[in-house]
């Protein structure tokens, strides 16, 4: 074939193709056909979990009541210099803008909305809808002020031009137990008002403690299971197995029976004579209750790492450090557990990481005291139905998840995780 | 890890307190799942041992509360919802997951580390996050309090451990042997599923456990999206343990223990076969 040698010194294939060209293009078709058998799954993924968890933490900043329900009024308040009353205009599209928010029933979203940052602020929205809809014919300055005197003062305006922008950073300043006031300055709120700032701390706290009891407990049996023969240690196993496959509820709900103050263990406790019948411990529905169970739940991730860095090290090191000298405490605190680090790393963290989000088992054990930043996130989902505030607290935790996340994929890497 | 004739008082004592320190453990880990089962059968609605239980008495055990979960329909249909639920989602979530995973495991695969971080994301997530965002997500396409939509919230959820699992098998395959089965002469499809095929379906099969078991036990999301008709096991127990705790719960809970026990043994065995076909023994 006279074109193979077409060019002197460059390969070709036998149709004359530089092999450099032909190489790449086969390459990008491998290429396409990898990304071909992802594809479905990434777009499943991108639209049915991506874009609802994104556009989740976005309502935590989206601000739509004001600026879609008083367009009129955001309008008119556009030029206002924000020192004085607003002039007669701005009350004239006060009045359109209530009269239809009346009408289209929809008046009640910017009046709670705008009850969050102001609390009765519902009232005087919905109250001056009401009579706003009778009144015939302007000036309405006067009328206005008259139904209600909250619009003859300053601040119910700025309120307004304030939270008239398409987004709001007020759920964020919220979430951290922040307010902005009537000045638009950001301040802390009263000591008694704080709840976000000290659930946030206690979450984090509840589950660094819950990773070091799962670190001190999941240790030795961690080494015991990587040190028995291998027909031993399959059967040890097991033990650690199968509270990891039996469902969350069913761990949550023994629990539940073996810690309350009629349970198994108060029971056994009172049987043995240390405690009085009177005198039963309350070790459930607290923090004390939490812990045990997510301790309970969580072990396993700590153990099954661990065990599997732990089957890695040769027991020869050990017997070396011996050998050598060092008596058996110092050789495995300065040679084996040094070898353990990833692990305790890896477990660490995927505890970590889960206690942090957790909702169901706090719900049910947690009582007053044990609840987590999940709760409250579920509480203004389901009961005060202030999603903006559930955005901003859900954006929070996602953001401190993602770090750790982070943390861990840099640190172990995901594709390196085993699990069962 | 058998202790020396040699060793000194000290060492025997350590020995000793060792094991007695993992025998409470493993005791703390495995005790609670245990005990519940006993209760199950209490004839008192009680959550504790009665005298006659602990003098093992015939009179103070009863298949009752077994007898009142099954008499019960809601009890009934959550059980149905649940296995519905999970075993559509489970084949959505294993057959996506593992052409995902055939794809990532390419050498010429582009942006992996990108594309791995979003398939796994469901399970980094915190799930009240996850519930909260499908809640709306399903809501705003009418999906919500329908069978569809918790099925795929489920599969959502199930895909990462699919995903994990298929792509670990392969990455552990020796792609020798699909050249040596060439080399002696099978064609690409006989390749594929002859030598392939059987090697990776291990893997596939734990992560479709994985992907069941997530999908059987999962209430967070369920509570969001799921409508009273499509109440599963777990949100039916959440209703339970939240407004009256009754021993029913302890049979469910019984009957889920056993569920867990069959899933073990299905993946031991699965682990085992794997390990006798790559020729690996057990070390």
């Amino acid at each position: 074939m006279a074109n193979t040698y077409s060019k002197v010194g460059e390969m070709t294939t036998n149709d004359g193709v530089p092999l450099k060209i032909s190489l790449q293009r086969s390459q990008r078709k491998l290429k396409l056909w990898a990304f071909l058998l992802v594809a479905p799954l990434l777009i499943f993924i991108t639209i049915s979990f991506i874009l609802p968890v994104v556009s989740m933490t976005m309502r935590g900043v989206e601000n739509p009541q004001v600026a879609n329900i008083l367009p009129n009024v955001v309008d008119a308040l556009y030029v206002w210099d924000g020192v004085d009353l607003p002039d007669e205009a701005a009350y004239e599209a006060l009045v359109i803008d209530l009269t239809a928010g009346r009408k289209n029933k929809n008046i009640g979203k910017v009046a709670s909305r705008l009850n969050y940052e102001r609390s009765g602020m519902r009232r005087v929205i919905s109250g001056s809808s009401r009579k706003a809809a009778k009144l015939k014919e302007g000036p309405y300055k006067e009328q206005m002020i008259k139904i209600n005197k909250a619009w003859g003062d300053v601040t119910t305006w700025s309120l307004i031009k304030r939270e008239s922008g398409a987004f709001t950073y007020s759920y964020l300043v919220a979430a951290v137990d922040y307010k902005i006031t009537d000045q638009g300055d950001i301040v802390a709120k009263s000591e008694e008002k704080q709840i976000y700032k000290s659930l946030f701390g206690r979450t984090l706290m509840m589950s660094f403690t819950i990773t070091i009891i799962c670190i001190l407990l999941a240790y030795p049996i961690a080494y015991l299971l990587a040190t028995l023969p291998m027909a031993k240690s399959n059967l040890l196993m097991i033990l650690v197995l199968l509270p990891f496959w039996t469902s969350l509820l069913v761990r949550t709900t023994t629990w539940i029976v073996l810690l309350q103050s009629n349970g198994v263990l108060n029971d056994i406790l009172v049987w043995m004579n240390i405690i009085d019948d009177s005198g039963r411990l309350q070790m459930i529905y607290n923090q004390t209750g939490t812990i045990i169970a997510m301790t309970h739940i969580l072990l396993p991730f700590m153990v099954l790492p661990l065990y599997s860095v732990m089957k890695t090290i040769p027991p020869s090191y050990m017997r070396a450090a011996l050998s050598l000298g060092a008596n058996p405490v110092v050789s495995y605190v300065r040679v084996y557990i040094p070898m353990t680090v990833t692990g305790i790393g890896a477990g660490s963290l995927l505890v970590f990481i889960l206690s942090i989000g957790y909702y169901i088992t706090p719900a049910l054990v947690g009582g007053q005291s044990g609840v987590l930043i999940s709760n409250m996130i579920a509480y203004h989902m389901q009961n005060s139905l202030n999603w903006g505030l559930a955005g901003a607290l859900g954006f929070i935790l996602l953001v401190i998840v993602m770090i750790f996340y982070a943390i861990f994929n840099k640190v172990i890497g995901i594709d390196k995780m085993k699990m069962g | 890890m058998a202790i020396p004739i040699y060793a000194g008082k000290l060492e025997r004592t350590w020995y000793y307190s060792y094991r007695i320190i993992c025998a409470l453990i493993f005791l703390f880990l495995i005790g609670p799942i245990l005990i519940i089962i006993p209760l199950s059968f209490n004839v008192q609605p009680y959550f504790t041992f009665t005298p006659e239980m602990l003098s093992f008495d015939p009179a103070g055990y009863s298949l009752r509360w077994y007898e009142e979960f099954l008499a019960s329909q809601e009890w009934m249909r959550s059980i149905k919802n649940s296995f519905m639920v999970a075993i559509a989602a489970t084949i959505l979530a294993t057959s996506l997951g593992t052409l995902a995973a055939l794809g990532l495991s390419r050498a010429e695969m582009p942006y992996r580390a990108l594309i791995m971080s979003i398939l796994i994301s469901p399970m980094i997530v915190p799930l009240i996050v996850s519930a909260a965002g499908m809640f709306f997500f399903y809501s705003s396409i009418n999906l919500a309090g329908t069978f569809l939509g918790l099925i795929l919230a489920h599969t959502a959820l199930g895909i990462p451990f699919v995903v994990i699992t298929v792509t670990a098998t392969l990455s552990g395959f020796d792609h020798s042997l699909t050249r040596a089965a060439a080399g002696l002469g099978a064609n690409p499809r006989v390749v594929f599923f002859k030598v392939m095929l059987p090697l990776v379906t291990p893997g596939v099969i734990s992560g479709a456990l994985f992907a069941f078991i997530t999908s059987f036990d999962e209430v967070v999301v369920a509570i969001f999206v799921a409508g009273v008709e499509q109440r599963t096991i777990p949100l039916q127990m959440w209703g339970g343990i939240r407004e009256q705790i009754s021993p029913t719960i302890l049979a469910v809970a019984t009957i889920l223990v056993a569920i867990s026990i069959l899933l073990l043994t299905v993946l031991e065995l699965l682990r085992r076969r794997s390990e006798r076909q790559r020729g690996l023994t057990p070390s």
